[in-house]
């Protein structure tokens, strides 16, 4: 009776091996994608809301390092800002509330071959998905995460979020917010995030710098994006922005990215603090060292269909 | 059959002369503690009946607690078809005075209860019943190779005095041993090989008589001996799962521990996750980038996964899920067996959320099923469960090799452009195309956990989420009508038809065959397709005037276990009953046999 299964007709084009996908023209002779042809949705945000800035300067990332759009991959969790993929014309996943990291995880752990981009809130990072922000951080899995952080839970309308300072007045917190907020710049720091940048959505230039800089990155690529939510927090971040009379204060110029208690100390600085890459270092990822793992055990096995290394297991079972 | 068992082989022998019985089964229990390596004892059996031509089937226990503690390991040997461990022991061996005493009773009257005499001290009363045989397997362990015996050797003993008794093959126990230390210093062969010669050359002749298996049925091919979740973690290797994700807990960890060890020989990778959700949710990635991917976990672990299988379901992802069960609810417990996860499989999720759930009835079922599992994840994009449990997890069977080269199976995606691709479009069953994957016409899909329109994009409109539902539910439709029914074991038509489903195959089929033997009329029925359930199960029901679900869970609070309340929902049919336990033990024959007298209100009709 174990024979009665269900088989499905082998297909003839089940081997395509995954790192050498096929495209109808050689990518040299493609033409980059224009903005049209990157946008899918219209953005369901509220006017003035900060994450358009994000969508737009990812669009315009796409365009400047000519991604493709079958190797662009969007993912993200539940909130405003996790609206993010349906608004992008590429291959994407609006994932469960605080759980993209994971879900990106087994893509990137996978596909080496994706540009793999994760998006969401301050309440998807660090609170429903904070503990899965140190475990992506410490494996160091390959992708670039930002986190569009305003300061309150938007989507569900304004509940005190773990970044909600200290007094902000929420639906949930009416009498203002009592809980000590997490300072992000610090959390991934000691969480071992190899690659953590601050930016904000008012400083497009720097947005897209940091974005950059982020994608090229062999690891576990942070940027904690300041992104206002005009309708649960205006003015948030007025501070930080010189249009409003704030000011935008550069990481110092001799700071040492590699240094992380000089990292911790900029992150210590308090509102608006610094902008720019905090930390980074080139520990070897988990995709690397997992490459590494296999390259040693299929040493043992070389040159074996894979029934023949199953059969070599099944022969020590007899 | 009763002239060849070894009770009635001692009963008719006439005190002490040495002699030899043939006999064409034996249930052997070892009790001690679990650092004295019963396991390994049985381990050893059980290789060495599949190098022969016997069937072999295992039963052990594993204590809570992390060191120490009272262990038991049973194997059950054979000439002919072996479906159980069997009810009761012909041979007992106790190491301490509480094995003796707490297993005394899982001997048949006149069986054999072989005593460490360092350790125990027989009862009077006891000595009536068994046949009592102390040998000072302590003592003569550490005359053989020193040292304290506290622990090691003693089971190299005993399987020498195992040997010894049912006349095995002598060099092909010794190549077994040797194997397993293989890589070891040689010292380490040569100690175990000196401890098993002691137990065999250990004169028991004017003890015990010898026994021999009458000649088995030649078997075509070899066979492999493993245990259900080594079978489950080799099957999804063979269906071509090359990527898993989990956290470890009991009974489950021992899969993730071989997946962990054996993926990378084939380029695979399995991860050790923060917790479940995030191994749901790493695997559900990992197949929305291409190959159904695995996860698996018990009980607390299965609870944590539910709101991603929910997400798979709407996203129309592919995953496998193993739930290896165990006594719950919550910790509950953690080393017992119970079939109590099966209305979370099915139901478990909010929303209408269609899964697949499937459960296999024994070791060799395990590696098919894990096949079975992950060609219908591929082909209808949905989460199937795999429902095994702690009893499967752990016995070990030999059964016949499966023929490799052409069971394992490559599921690598095709990732050749396609000019347009609509993932979700009314008209049912898509072939996946996965991120990497050029598609022509510029647009592209969402894969989203809101009700969406065929591309994965947001929809909410009343019809769209009706049609939407349907078209998960109907997949699962589909899929209902290409499962073969499953069949009668007996006559197809009778007074009572036993249904049963998962570890509990063996004991129904042996309860039916010997209510048979007796004259009674009881057939028997095992689902392996729990939802959807196959097609034409009431044609079935037809036949019989009483239908039994046999299961290891709770009578609930209607009357039923979790198959039999399914059974029930769907045919409404008032013939269909419960025989369920709770005891987090396996079910003996004679316990099925005697609960169906009791509950079958005109009790077992004569054929
Ligand atoms: C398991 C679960 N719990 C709660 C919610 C409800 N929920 C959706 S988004 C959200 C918070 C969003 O805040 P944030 O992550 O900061 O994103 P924003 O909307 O501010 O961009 C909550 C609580 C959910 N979708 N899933
Ligand atoms: S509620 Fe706030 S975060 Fe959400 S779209 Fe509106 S402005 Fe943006
Ligand atoms: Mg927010």
């Amino acid at each position: 009776m174990s024979e009665q299964t269900i088989g499905i007709p082998p297909r003839g084009n089940i081997v395509t091996p995954v790192t050498t996908p096929a495209t109808a023209l050689p990518d040299g002779e493609r033409k980059g994608l224009t903005k049209k042809e990157i946008a899918a949705d219209h953005p369901t945000w509220c006017p003035g809301c900060g994450d358009f800035a994000v969508l737009a300067l990812y669009f315009k990332l796409i365009e400047k390092r000519k991604l493709w759009h079958e190797k662009i991959t969007t993912v993200s969790g539940i909130g405003c800002s996790s609206r993010f993929p349906y608004f992008v014309q590429g291959h994407g996943a609006h994932y469960l509330h605080g759980r993209s990291l994971p879900f990106a995880s087994g893509i990137s752990l996978t596909r080496p071959d994706l540009h793999l981009f994760v998006f969401g809130g301050d309440g998807d990072a660090f609170s429903i998905g904070g503990n899965h922000v140190n475990h992506t951080a410490r494996k160091n899995i390959k992708m670039t995460y930002v986190i569009m952080d305003n300061w309150v839970y938007g989507l569900t309308k304004k509940q005190t979020s773990p970044t909600s300072p200290l007094g902000f007045k929420s639906k949930t917190d009416i009498w203002g917010a009592v809980d000590q907020p997490i300072n992000p710049m610090k959390q991934l720091i000691s969480a071992g995030a190899t690659f953590i940048a601050r930016t904000t959505a008012t400083n497009p230039n720097h947005l897209l710098q940091m974005m950059e800089a982020a994608m090229d990155h062999d690891g576990f690529s942070v940027i904690e994006c300041l992104s206002e939510c005009v309708e649960f927090y205006e003015g948030a971040f007025d501070a930080s922005n010189p249009r409003k009379g704030g000011k935008f204060e550069p990481v110092p110029a001799d700071h040492d990215v590699t240094d992380e208690v000089a990292a911790y100390k900029l992150a210590n600085a308090s509102f608006p603090g610094y902008f720019g890459i905090f930390y980074k270092n080139n520990r070897p990822t988990k995709n690397a060292l997992e490459a590494k793992v296999n390259a040693t055990m299929q040493e043992k096995v070389q040159g074996k269909k894979d029934w023949e290394i199953l059969q070599a297991s099944f022969s020590r079972l007899k | 059959m009763s002239e060849s068992t070894i009770s009635s082989a001692v009963a008719n022998g006439n005190g002490g002369a040495p002699q030899v019985a043939r006999v064409n089964e034996a249930v052997i229990r070892f009790a001690g503690n679990s650092q004295d390596g019963i396991q390994a004892i049985g381990g050893f059996l059980a290789r060495l009946a599949g190098r022969s031509e016997q069937e072999v089937m295992t039963f052990m226990t594993i204590p809570a607690t992390i060191s120490g503690g009272p262990s038991i390991f049973q194997v059950r040997i054979g000439s002919g078809e072996i479906l159980s461990a069997g009810d009761e022991a012909d041979v007992l061996f106790a190491f301490y005075q509480h094995s003796y005493q707490d297993h005394i009773n899982s001997v048949k009257k006149g069986g054999i209860v072989i005593i460490d005499s360092d350790h125990v001290t027989p009862n009077p009363d006891w000595e009536k019943d068994f046949r009592h045989v102390p040998i000072p397997i302590s003592s003569r362990t550490i005359e053989a190779i020193g040292g304290t015996a506290k622990d090691k050797g003693k089971n190299l003993f005993v399987l020498g005095l195992v040997a010894k008794m049912f006349d095995l093959n002598v060099p092909k126990i010794e190549k077994l041993v040797s194997e397993r230390f293989t890589g070891k210093d040689e010292s380490i062969v040569k100690t175990a090989l000196t401890a098993f010669h002691a137990g065999y050359g250990f004169s028991v002749g004017h003890l015990i008589q010898n026994f021999q298996f009458t000649e088995a049925k030649k078997k075509s091919g070899s066979q492999v001996v493993m245990n259900g979740n080594e079978a489950l973690g080799y099957g999804l290797i063979a269906a071509g799962v090359r990527f898993g994700a989990a956290y470890p807990i009991t009974p489950w960890s021992d899969v993730m521990e071989l997946l962990r060890r054996e993926l990378p020989k084939y380029g695979g990778t399995f991860v050790q996750c923060e917790d479940e959700i995030a191994s749901v949710s790493m695997a559900i990635g990992a197949s929305f980038a291409g190959r159904v991917a695995v996860t698996g976990s018990s009980g607390p672990g299965i609870s944590l996964k539910t709101e991603a299988i929910g997400w798979a379901v709407m996203a129309e992802i592919p995953l496998v899920v193993v739930n290896v069960q165990r006594g719950g609810p919550s910790t509950g417990m953690p080393t017992s067996v119970e079939q109590s996860d099966l209305n979370q499989a099915v139901f478990g999720g909010h929303g209408d959320s269609p899964r697949v759930v499937l459960a296999p009835t024994n070791v060799k079922d395990c590696f098919y099923t894990a096949i079975e599992a992950v060609n219908i994840a591929k082909k209808y994009n949905v989460p199937v469960f795999i429902l095994s449990d702690q009893a499967i997890a752990t016995r070990i069977e030999a059964f016949e090799e499966p023929n490799l080269e052409k069971v394992c199976q490559d599921i690598t995606p095709d990732l050749s452009p396609v000019q347009e691709y609509v993932p979700y479009s009314p008209s049912g069953v898509t072939n996946r195309v996965v991120a990497g994957t050029r598609i022509l016409n510029g647009k592209y899909p969402i894969a989203s956990g809101l009700e969406h329109d065929e591309m994965g994009h947001p929809g909410g409109s009343p019809k769209l989420h009706m049609q939407m539902t349907a078209r998960r539910r109907m997949k699962l439709q589909r899929l209902a009508a290409e499962l073969p029914t499953p069949q009668v074991y007996g006559p197809p038509e009778g007074n009572v038809l036993l249904v049963g489903w998962g570890s509990t195959l063996g004991p129904i089929r042996e309860a039916v065959d010997r209510a048979r033997a007796a004259g009674d009329s009881v057939s028997s029925l095992h689902i392996r397709h729990i939802n959807p359930l196959p097609d034409g199960l009431e044609n079935v029901f037809a036949g019989f005037n009483h239908v039994c679900v046999v299961e290891m869970n709770d009578e609930g609070l209607y009357g039923y276990g979790q198959l039999g309340g399914l059974l029930r929902a769907r045919f409404c049919d008032p013939k269909i009953r419960g025989l369920t336990k709770t005891d987090g033990l396996t079910f003996r024959v004679r316990e099925i046999l005697e609960r169906v007298k009791t509950n079958v209100a005109t009790g077992l009709r004569k054929i």
